[in-house]
């Protein structure tokens, strides 16, 4: 059978661009199905040189999608080296507020806007409607709710670090900032809306999921390990905890390990194909050390989550697999609401906590010259990773960014979705290519980020056959 | 007792003391010329011609230039504020100023002057995008001289202030910068308590302080709410009528 590779040049590509190649045999069976991320690692060398309180400031750059994880992950690398163990409760009161009003806010936009046309209208519906606009027409509240939860976000985020991107609030040791009592005032006024607006979100996800339970198990669903920070009595903890990672049958293979020796852990991989890294865990090797992380993930290694109407929707989420891990890729979008519930949930608790009106923002430390910060960021696991020489100057980076983590599950993705619904067929339509772009788009990849430049997250497919003939291509521009 | 100087700028008449620049009857009248390498406390230098009015038609820097009597000074005309935008908007392009990632945002009077006089996008010139490297060396200060716009204010401070000339001006043309009077700062008898060092002196992010960055939030920066050289303005009238004419053909 003659195959051909297509060669990207990566020049063209450094923008951060997701592309994702089929070959088909003679027969039209998919023989291979990748995804491709250009993996532009500039920064890393951007930053060496630059100064230790600069970093959090400067790597919000990375990404115009997720600033705010960037910000924090590196705030939090920094305040290992500056000495700061413990964070006063204002400064991570504050911090913590910032992050629950991304999360929500980055997981209300992925949802409504990205998804929620494959949702509401189905995966090969007309694509003159299968879009945002569609879901405006179709049900103005819903997309209206939308926007104002999206907006409750960024303003907690704005009163947080300053701005609603690219804000400074976050610096080594703490937080240059308290919350107002006009502030606190401001986002109380609408807490009890968000709340509401939030259990309407959480009971779309999760009726589709049970309403098209069929497609939702056998779509894109394939056994892995999970991984995510949890707290120190396994409880979700977004903001901070120690690193957990367990099998596909859910049983442990490790659990509160600090962060600080995350690479005594993992290892990340160069394959010739691709110029994303493959992260795995060391001690199951490289074929079966690869994980998942994200929402779903997330749900899969909490033992529980203390807020209560979250908690319960975990709960319910666990009965649908008696507790097992759940390896169904789109009941992403259910654990995706269920974070929302969760942060909201958070956010309003912070706003009744007077610490946050506190006037200790700092704290300071022995010095050391090394640091990691690890955040669970919208999409999974983000690690920061610095050194820093005694003039305050950065030698060292190393960043592995969630996307990259879910690397080899998104292309476990793409190529049962690409078996399950091209395979054999005689003729390609943009209904079954939209099909992978729905397995792809349940991880919420975020390509800007995985590749280290700002800007667009393209994506392209392209269909070969056995000839090496290019037979199909699309390309669409996310945001 | 000296008789002042009664002069015209922009057609408001002005009072001066003999001895007196431009820029100083003006501050006290409560005009602002903008101005990048004068600051009050030191010498002026006429180095940056940000100040730049014309006296009786011919052009001259406001910082240097003495007041004198029945003098015409023109000061807020389009064709003065669009010299002005070419020599700040040349600055900009010199140095690597990159203001999302600049501990100085906020109070950067290089920023503030853009903001000011209305630029708003990139423009004609290329970018020289420099890379000297950051000198670290001092456990207090560093020097990022990426961000020099060489207004030779640390000069003037170290030396006539401080009494240390720990900065001086190496190279020509466009390649004269600032440099240290030694290998590096840490080499130098430079001190975080020197004037040369203090945040006003610095009017850019070259000078910083360690440890410092970022510490003011958002909303509490010098110029977060008010444009820079509103403190000379003060309240006199006509605020409204200064906004309209600054504006004036803003890109
Ligand atoms: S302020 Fe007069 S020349 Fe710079
Ligand atoms: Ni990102």
């Amino acid at each position: 059978m003659s195959k051909r590779v297509i060669e990207i040049d990566p020049v063209t590509r450094v923008e951060g661009h997701g592309k994702v190649t089929i070959h088909l045999n003679e027969q039209n069976q998919v023989d291979e199905a990748r995804l491709h991320i250009v993996e532009f690692r500039g920064f890393e060398r951007f930053i060496r040189g630059r100064l230790l309180w600069e970093v959090p400031v400067i790597v919000q750059r990375l990404c115009g999608i997720c600033p705010v994880s960037h910000h924090l992950a590196a705030a939090k690398a920094m305040d290992i080296i500056v000495g700061a163990d413990r964070l006063t409760p204002t400064a991570e009161k504050m911090r913590r507020l910032m992050h629950y009003g991304q999360v929500m806010q980055s997981h209300v936009l992925h949802f409504f806007h990205l998804c929620s046309p494959d949702l509401l209208f189905g995966f090969d519906a007309d694509p003159s409607q299968r879009n945002i606009f569609g879901v405006i027409n179709a049900f103005p509240d819903l997309a209206r709710q939308a926007v104002m939860m999206r907006k409750f976000g960024q303003e907690v985020i704005r009163v947080t670090a300053g701005k609603k991107i690219h804000g400074t609030g976050a610096i080594p040791g703490g937080i240059n900032k308290s919350l107002s009592l006009t502030e606190r005032d401001a986002l109380l006024k609408d807490i009890d809306q968000m709340l509401s607006w939030s259990q309407g979100a959480l009971k779309i996800a999760r009726d589709y999921s049970l309403d098209n339970l069929e497609l939702v198990q056998h779509f894109a669903t394939f056994p892995s390990s999970h991984m995510s920070l949890v707290r120190e009595d396994g409880a979700l903890d977004l903001y901070h905890g120690n690193l957990r990672a367990i099998d596909a049958a859910g049983n442990p293979i490790f659990d509160q390990l600090d962060y600080q020796g995350y690479h005594q852990q993992l290892v990340e991989e160069v394959r010739a194909w691709s110029y994303m890294k493959f992260p795995f865990i060391k001690s199951r090797g490289h074929l079966d050390g690869w994980y998942r992380v994200g929402p779903l993930s997330r749900m899969n290694t909490a033992g529980f989550i203390d807020t209560p109407e979250a908690g319960n929707a975990h709960r319910e989420l666990k009965a649908l697999t008696q507790g097992q891990p759940n390896p169904m890729t789109l009941a992403n979008h259910w654990a995706r609401m269920i974070e929302v519930m969760h942060c909201v949930e958070k956010i309003r608790d912070l706003l009744h906590d007077d610490d946050l009106q506190g006037k200790d923002l700092v704290v300071k430390g022995e010095r050391r010259e090394e640091g990691v910060g690890v955040i669970e960021a919208p999409r999974g696991t983000l690690i920061h990773h610095y050194k820093v020489d005694a003039n305050d100057q950065v030698r060292f980076c190393n960043l592995i960014v969630s996307t990259t983590h879910n690397n080899e599950g998104m292309n476990r993705a793409v190529a049962a979705v690409a078996k399950q619904y091209i395979s054999g067929e005689p003729r390609v339509t943009e209904g079954m290519l939209n099909h992978v772009e729905v397995a792809i788009r349940a991880y919420d990849p975020c390509l800007s980020c995985a590749t280290h430049a700002l800007g667009q997250m393209p994506l392209e497919i392209e269909l070969v056959d056995a000839s090496g003939q290019l037979i199909d291509r699309r390309e669409q521009n996310r945001r | 007792m000296n008789t002042p100087i009664r002069f015209q700028i922009d057609g408001v008449e002005v009072l001066a003391e003999p001895g007196q620049s431009i820029m100083q009857a003006a501050d006290a009248a409560g005009i602002y010329i903008p101005r990048l390498c004068d600051v009050e406390g030191l010498e002026p230098q006429g180095s940056c011609r940000v100040c730049t009015v014309k006296v009786n038609g011919r052009t001259a820097a406001a910082c240097t230039q003495p007041a004198a009597a029945d003098i015409e000074v023109e000061n807020d005309t389009l064709e003065l504020t669009n010299y002005r935008r070419d020599l700040v908007r040349m600055l900009f392009h010199e140095g690597n100023h990159l203001c999302p990632i600049c501990e100085a945002s906020g109070r950067c009077e290089l920023q503030a002057m853009g903001y000011r006089l209305g630029i708003s996008q990139p423009t004609k010139y290329p970018y020289l995008q420099p890379a000297r490297p950051v000198d670290a060396s001092h456990p207090d200060i560093v020097l990022d001289t990426n961000r020099c716009i060489r207004c030779g204010r640390c000069i003037r401070a170290s030396r006539d202030i401080d009494g240390k000339s720990v900065f001086g001006y190496v190279g020509r043309g466009i390649d004269k910068k600032v440099g240290v009077n030694g290998d590096n700062l840490l080499a130098t008898d430079a001190s975080i308590d020197d004037c040369a060092i203090a945040l006003e002196t610095c009017p850019v992010g070259c000078i910083i302080q360690k440890g410092m960055g970022f510490y003011k939030p958002i909303g509490e920066r010098s110029f977060d709410h008010q444009p820079i050289g509103s403190n000379i303005e003060g309240n006199r009238s006509g605020a409204a009528h200064r906004e309209e004419t600054w504006r004036q053909g803003e890109e």
